[in-house]
């Protein structure tokens, strides 16, 4: 097990190795540089602010230079945000949309798979065909849509919840954004686990068991929860690292200091240093929870453990 | 040299009946207990060094955070800030500052004429790469400090005593003390600066001299202000605290400040204008701003190079009225001239054709693109290039339907991610593109400038000597009224000349809450958080 996972490792660092080669290599293939604004600089100005973040040199080296940062930890300062280094930016901003991800993972997890198993159990009743509409809007409705109709409902019209901010992560400040990310992550969940749901509930051990007396619940949670989750596990993986990098619509409309922000703004500003820094912490970030996601398969299915044992 | 005479600036008296009424104002208000404001701020400001940053979020914040020679009323006026009186030479060369004893830095150091020195030797010093150097262009020296060419103990500026602080200018320059309010020629604490390099503008390190303190910072989420309790005038300051959030979506903090978070909204959502005018009238407060928005032609390609008439032609038949009233319904004023209305010291230089009907516009239009050489048998293809932006393209959709009908002209449409636009503009790729200026002080110089042959906005490429020596004459000019002849006199040449199309001048638009008080309009769009409070409510 720990030889498979250092092998796996070990295997990311090629593929690390060419996302941070291409989006260096990208970004500054876009025209227009960090330090062009509607004014203009005197070129003596652009030439020092150029050496000062060594854009003056040939592209290679400057490659080098960021290669030799980041085997150090350092991702280099940001050209934007001029008091903060694009470590710390991500170090502010990763754990505020870890923290609203996995929760609203969490909750989509819950209600979704909950919903799916009961809509198979009762396939083609009325409670499925309504969980299926309902996700079916989940999924269609995005959520530049959904946030300012949950802002207008419950922030303002209802005062219930704030329309936006952070305030230091205040639970009432968090429950719009977590619900807004979770609604089309339960939609998701809920019909994944549906479909998977039906099949195994036609395998033959579930019919056994059924044929043995045993009783539903025990049956769907013993015997069938298992195996349904195969396929909503593999979902989770690339859901979770992407939800929990943060989201920037959701961040934009709530005004959530999350790091999902900074992949647009920091493409738009050509803020090279933070766009390198993102785009790295996100791509190890969906090789990891990849991983993890092959760990938990072995887990969840006997049948993978055998196959693995016998290889 | 001219013997330094004693002005005591009209100005003063100004501000100080303003400061009387703003005053008797006050006393009849009643106040809140809690003397909280929250402030949106448009974008993450890049720092809160006044010299190492660019744009307006961080120069609001910056207002509050820092004092300079120079400050403003809540209309505008300029006022006293660290400096309490100032002499000016009678050729208007030298001025010699007198510092307020009682400002301080906010952990009680005095705030002295050596501070000035080092922060603006700092801002002009190639070395700290500062967006902003050039603002103080025309004191004695900055440019050849900012080529590397002289020292920066070179710079035009000395201090005589600690509160006696020397500036020489380069040439006499009306604008100069509005100029001073800039938050590039701020001061910095030297110590604090030395000690923390880079790091110096973030909580905990931060010494300003302003009204306020940076009590916290949470990028993306908001920046805590409090009452700077060393600042000279600290009696004088109403609010305790003041939040700033960047919110960029303007829809957001319209909803934000419609949840009651948000007591002062900076921008608004113009696809919800009528709603705001029928649902939040009296909150909603549009004010004229020293801003243009303008189409530039490519003078160093055809089809425009060399051909006036072309360009006239296609300026004449864009009805501003019908963009503004019809299109943009946000109470932008159509544009026929360069200099916008309501800058200081200027009056207004127009296109005569302003004042014809519609249909004589056309008429004399038609004749000047035909001998341009365009008619229905040739006609001319052009292309109009903005930058990304639901506001531009319907501006160029329309302007385009204009020239079809009119002139018969075939537009393309092409938008560009802004800093592409920004690349293309330079490298003179475009025909005609979208524009746009806002003046960094109230002077008709701050627009005239920009079509300088040398000045680096000029994406036109507009080149005219007589242009160029008008506003060098203007520069060397002592005399207000004999300066203003100049300026539009190069105006009047300009728009002669054709070189872009003014479309409308500004407006700056806010929502500010019933109970926000000491709020008022101005066209430097500058509302400093000391001069606000909240009214009991």
């Amino acid at each position: 097990m720990i030889e498979y996972f250092i092998r796996r490792l070990l295997g990311a660092i090629p593929t690390i190795f060419i996302i941070i080669l291409v989006s260096f290599f990208l970004i500054r293939l876009a025209p227009g540089g960090p330090f062009d604004f509607d004014k203009s600089l005197a070129p003596e100005i652009q030439a020092n602010l150029n050496a000062k973040f060594h854009l003056d040199e040939p592209v290679y080296k400057q490659f080098g230079f960021y290669l030799k940062g980041i085997l150090q930890g350092d991702f280099g300062p940001s050209f934007q945000y001029k008091n903060y280094t694009v470590t710390e930016l991500i170090g502010q901003g990763f754990p505020v949309s870890m923290q609203l991800g996995l929760s609203a993972m969490a909750l989509a997890l819950l209600l979704g798979s909950a919903a799916g198993i009961l809509a198979a159990y009762r396939q083609n009743s009325k409670f499925d065909y309504g969980v299926m509409t309902i996700s079916m809007l989940g999924i269609s409705v995005p959520n530049f849509v959904m946030a300012p109709i949950l802002i207008l409902l419950f922030a303002i019209m209802f005062s219930i919840f704030p329309a936006g901010g952070w305030n230091d992560g205040a639970l009432e400040n968090r429950i719009l954004p977590i619900v807004t990310l979770a609604l089309p992550q339960i939609a998701y969940i809920a019909r994944i686990s549906r479909g998977s749901m039906i099949e195994v509930l036609r395998s033959p051990f579930i019919r056994t068991a059924f044929s043995k007396g045993l009783p539903t619940f025990y049956i769907l949670t013993r015997h069938a929860l298992k195996p349904t989750l195969l396929p909503v596990i593999s979902y989770m993986g690339p859901a979770i690292a992407g939800i929990i990098t943060g989201s920037v619509v959701v961040e934009q409309i709530y005004g959530i200091p999350g790091l999902g922000r900074y992949f647009v703004q920091g493409a738009l500003n050509r803020d090279y240093t933070l766009v390198m820094g993102v785009v790295v912490f996100y791509g190890v970030f969906i090789i990891l929870l990849n991983l993890i996601v092959d760990l938990l398969y072995g887990w969840l299915d006997p049948q993978i453990r055998l196959q693995g044992k016998k290889a | 040299m001219s013997q330094p005479t004693k002005l005591i600036v009209g100005l003063t008296f100004a501000c100080f009946s303003a400061l009387l009424t703003s005053v008797s104002c006050l006393a009849a208000e009643t106040f809140a207990a809690k003397q909280v404001l929250h402030r949106g701020n448009g974008s993450e400001p890049q720092s809160l060094d006044p010299h190492k940053s660019e744009g307006v979020p961080s120069a609001n914040i910056q207002k509050d955070l820092y004092e300079g020679l120079i400050s403003e009323s809540p209309d505008g006026a300029l006022v006293p800030g660290v400096a309490s009186s100032w002499t000016i030479s009678k050729d208007g060369l030298r001025y010699l500052f007198t510092l307020r004893e009682n400002a301080k830095w906010s952990n009680g150091d005095p705030v002295t004429a050596h501070d000035f020195v080092y922060s603006w030797r700092r801002i002009v010093a190639p070395k700290t790469g500062s967006y902003y150097a050039q603002t103080l262009a025309p004191v004695l020296n900055t440019e050849e400090i900012i080529k590397g060419t002289k020292k920066t103990t070179s710079l035009g500026v000395r201090a005589i005593s600690n509160h006696q602080l020397e500036v020489t200018l380069k040439g006499p320059t009306p604008y100069f003390l509005g100029l001073l309010t800039h938050s590039s020629t701020y001061p910095v604490h030297k110590a604090s600066v030395e000690k923390h390099g880079d790091r110096f503008a973030r909580v905990g390190n931060l010494i300003g001299n302003g009204a306020f303190v940076l009590k916290e910072w949470t990028v993306q989420s908001h920046i805590l202000l409090e009452r700077n309790t060393h600042y000279w005038d600290n009696k004088n300051t109403r609010l305790d605290k003041v939040y700033y959030y960047p919110i960029e979506n303007q829809s957001s903090e319209l909803k934000r400040y419609r949840a009651g978070e948000i007591d002062l909204a900076e921008g608004v959502p113009i696809s919800q204008m009528p709603w705001l005018r029928k649902n939040l009238k009296q909150d909603l407060r549009i004010a004229p701003y020293l801003g243009i928005y303008y189409l530039g032609y490519n003078l160093t390609r055809p089809p425009f190079k060399s051909n006036n008439k072309l360009r006239q032609a296609l300026s004449m038949v864009i009805n501003r009225e019908v963009l503004t009233e019809k299109i943009l319904k946000t109470g932008e004023t159509p544009a026929y001239g360069w200099v916008p209305p309501n800058v200081a010291n200027y009056q207004q230089v127009e296109y005569e054709w302003k004042r014809w009907p519609m249909s004589r516009r056309i008429k004399v239009a038609k004749e000047l693109f035909q001998q341009a050489g365009y008619n229905k048998d040739k006609p001319l293809t052009v292309e109009i290039r903005y930058n990304t932006s639901e506001n531009h393209k319907k501006i160029a959709i329309v302007i385009a339907s204009m020239w079809k009908k009119h002139l018969g002209v075939k537009t393309k449409l092409h938008n560009e991610e802004w800093k592409v636009f920004l690349a293309s503009r330079k490298a003179k790729k475009t025909q005609v593109f979208r524009s746009g200026w806002i003046a960094d002080y109230n002077d008709a110089y701050s627009f005239a400038e920009l079509l300088h042959s040398s000045h680096g906005v000029n994406d036109s490429g507009y080149n005219n000597p007589e242009y160029d020596a008008l506003l060098a004459k203007s520069a060397r000019e002592s005399d207000s009224n004999a300066r203003r002849g100049l300026l539009q006199q190069a105006e009047k040449i300009l728009l002669n000349d054709y070189p872009v199309i003014p479309v409308y001048f500004y407006m700056s638009k806010h929502l500010v809450k019933p109970y926000v008080g000491g709020y008022q309009d101005n066209v430097m769009d500058h509302h400093y958080s000391k001069h606000l409070y909240i009214k009991a409510h």
